[in-house]
């Protein structure tokens, strides 16, 4: 399957036009990201010597730069890509509103870089990471997934990311570690849906550890051969392709280790209609929701939702004995 | 001159579903045009009906009488909006898979709301004839109040429907109840001056 057509120059020596129209600030930015730098070690919250906050500024923290040297197409599906303008303009983060436009709309305030990741918890290494330093050490991969929300639509997505495996080993979580939580960035000077109660700020998820070290669990941190927008989570999000979208936090700024099952935000919304584990599921339909069947963005018609989103063969193994009627 | 003026609202009354018609026919729909369809005329159903709700408080608050000879054409484009509704939930949405929509009337408190409110509607739009009013006489206006127990359930829908309570749904629930308040407050008053008038007389 074809991604896009290669253009005659290559990504690599297109000055991005948003970067080349925003290059005065971008000095003003790398200037800062210089100090922050320097300052990196006051910023370690461990005691061990971090290798974290290293040089700033790189290509993840700013969206819409073009990615080069991932390994095209890792995992993918047989099913034809939702555009560009499908996946960048229908979007649910309501840190930016609650209309599916919203996001697209009122992201662009967000910033983005300089982004520090905390990593702590139950683990060897806690630190806090500048984005960068946390991605670049390991392979970015495309992952041609598909998306299912619990609205019951769906998309199939070209990410580019890292398994969150390697982002785990790296900080290696201690045997009491069970779950891993995440909580996306507090900041509601640019993050206007804030402003309204609709869930408890900031937005939180988690996954039990083996789920979070599953070889299809990503970070990512790009989509069609660009970084992220910010109406899809930039610079860096969950995607775990088998459980409904919302369990896929954007934005992240916190991956803690815990020994318990953290709070997720649906779940304290409304228990009755949202669940911990929220796998693709046809036959479990709290009240709200009828998931037997989704409709794909693109196409007309409902199709039947598959079991784990079709993802069965690989993570079914893991919720082995499980009820999954009672463990929605 | 009534009958012109007529003509107009009835044109104005029209231009949602022709914008709408527009949009779909070239392919200006959002992103998800079958939501967007869905969506846009549930709004204008729910828009109609808080018109055609509000033709009474407005006609007692300003003595513009007159108002009355519009009622049961907003009446009849709420039932008209909602039919749109209702088909396009039935036959895109759903694509007629019937053991999905009865589990969903029945087990899906948002749809049994929306459900609800439209059935509601048939018998008031079948009997808006003046065939009708004549025929039924009182029991007409009494049969027409289903029209409030209607527009709560589509309000309920609607709030029903969405993620969180926010916004607009929220705006319409308000505004229906107030329309629904202000009878509840105008039947109290009547019947107290009523009372009143018997004790002084």
């Amino acid at each position: 399957m074809l991604l896009k057509k290669n253009p005659d120059v290559p990504f690599s020596e297109i000055t991005d036009e948003r970067l080349y129209l925003r290059r005065r600030e971008f000095m003003r930015l790398a200037g800062g990201a210089a100090m922050a730098a320097a300052a990196a070690p006051l910023i370690a919250c461990s005691d061990e010597p971090v290798a974290a906050l290293g040089p700033a500024e790189g290509m993840f923290g700013a969206p819409n730069l073009p990615l080069t040297g991932y390994k095209e197409k890792a995992v993918t599906v047989d099913e034809k890509l939702n555009t560009f303008e499908e996946i960048t303009g229908y979007n649910n983060f309501y840190e930016f509103g609650t209309e599916k436009d919203d996001p697209k709309r009122y992201s662009g305030t967000l910033k983005t870089s300089p982004w520090t990741i905390k990593i702590d918890g139950l683990c060897n290494k806690p630190a806090d990471y500048h984005i960068d330093d946390l991605i670049k050490p390991i392979q970015l991969e495309e992952r041609i997934y598909r998306l299912r929300c619990v609205e019951a639509w769906s998309m199939v997505i070209p990410w580019i990311g890292v398994p969150l495996s390697k982002v785990i080993e790296r900080a290696e979580p201690t045997s009491k570690a069970t779950f891993v939580q995440f909580t996306t960035l507090l900041r509601p000077t640019q993050m206007p849906g804030q402003a309204d109660a609709v869930l408890e700020w900031p937005y939180v998820e988690g996954l039990r550890l083996d789920e979070a070290k599953h070889p299809l669990t990503i970070l990512a941190v790009g989509l069609y051969g660009k970084t992220l927008l910010q109406q899809n989570g930039a610079p860096i999000r969950l995607v775990v392709p088998w459980k409904y979208g919302f369990k896929g936090i954007k934005s992240i700024v916190r991956i803690r280790f815990v020994d318990k099952q953290p709070q997720t935000s649906w779940v304290l919304q409304n228990p009755d209609w949202y669940g911990f584990y929220s796998n693709v599921n046809p036959d479990v339909n709290p009240v709200r929701w009828n998931q037997a069947r989704e409709r794909r963005i693109g196409t007309l018609l409902p199709r039947a939702t598959v079991m784990f989103n079709g993802y069965g063969d690989q993570v079914a193994s893991m919720y082995a004995g499980m009820d999954l009627r009672r463990n929605y | 001159m009534p009958k012109a003026a007529k003509v107009c609202v009835f044109l104005l009354c029209l231009i949602p579903f022709a914008w709408l018609a527009t949009r779909t026919l070239t392919g200006r729909l959002g992103i998800n045009p079958v939501e967007d369809l869905e969506l846009t005329t549930g709004i204008w159903a729910l828009r109609f009906l808080v018109l055609t709700l509000a033709v009474t408080p407005v006609r007692r608050l300003t003595g513009w009488n007159r108002l009355i000879q519009y009622r049961r054409m907003l009446g009849l484009f709420t039932f008209f909006y909602a039919c749109v509704h209702f088909a396009i939930y039935i036959g895109i949405d759903q694509f007629f898979a019937w053991d999905f929509i009865i589990k969903d009337v029945v087990k899906r408190p948002f749809i049994t709301m929306g459900f609800t409110a439209f059935v509601l509607m048939i018998p008031l739009a079948l009997t808006s004839t003046k065939g009708w009013i004549r025929r039924l006489g009182r029991k007409w206006q009494l049969l027409h109040r289903l029209i409030y127990i209607s527009g709560v359930c589509a309000a309920i829908h609607y709030l029903w429907k969405v993620k969180v309570m926010i916004g607009s749904p929220v705006y319409y629930a308000a505004g229906i109840a107030l329309l629904l308040a202000f009878r509840a407050v105008w039947l109290v008053r009547t019947s107290k001056l009523l009372k009143t008038q018997h004790v002084t007389v």
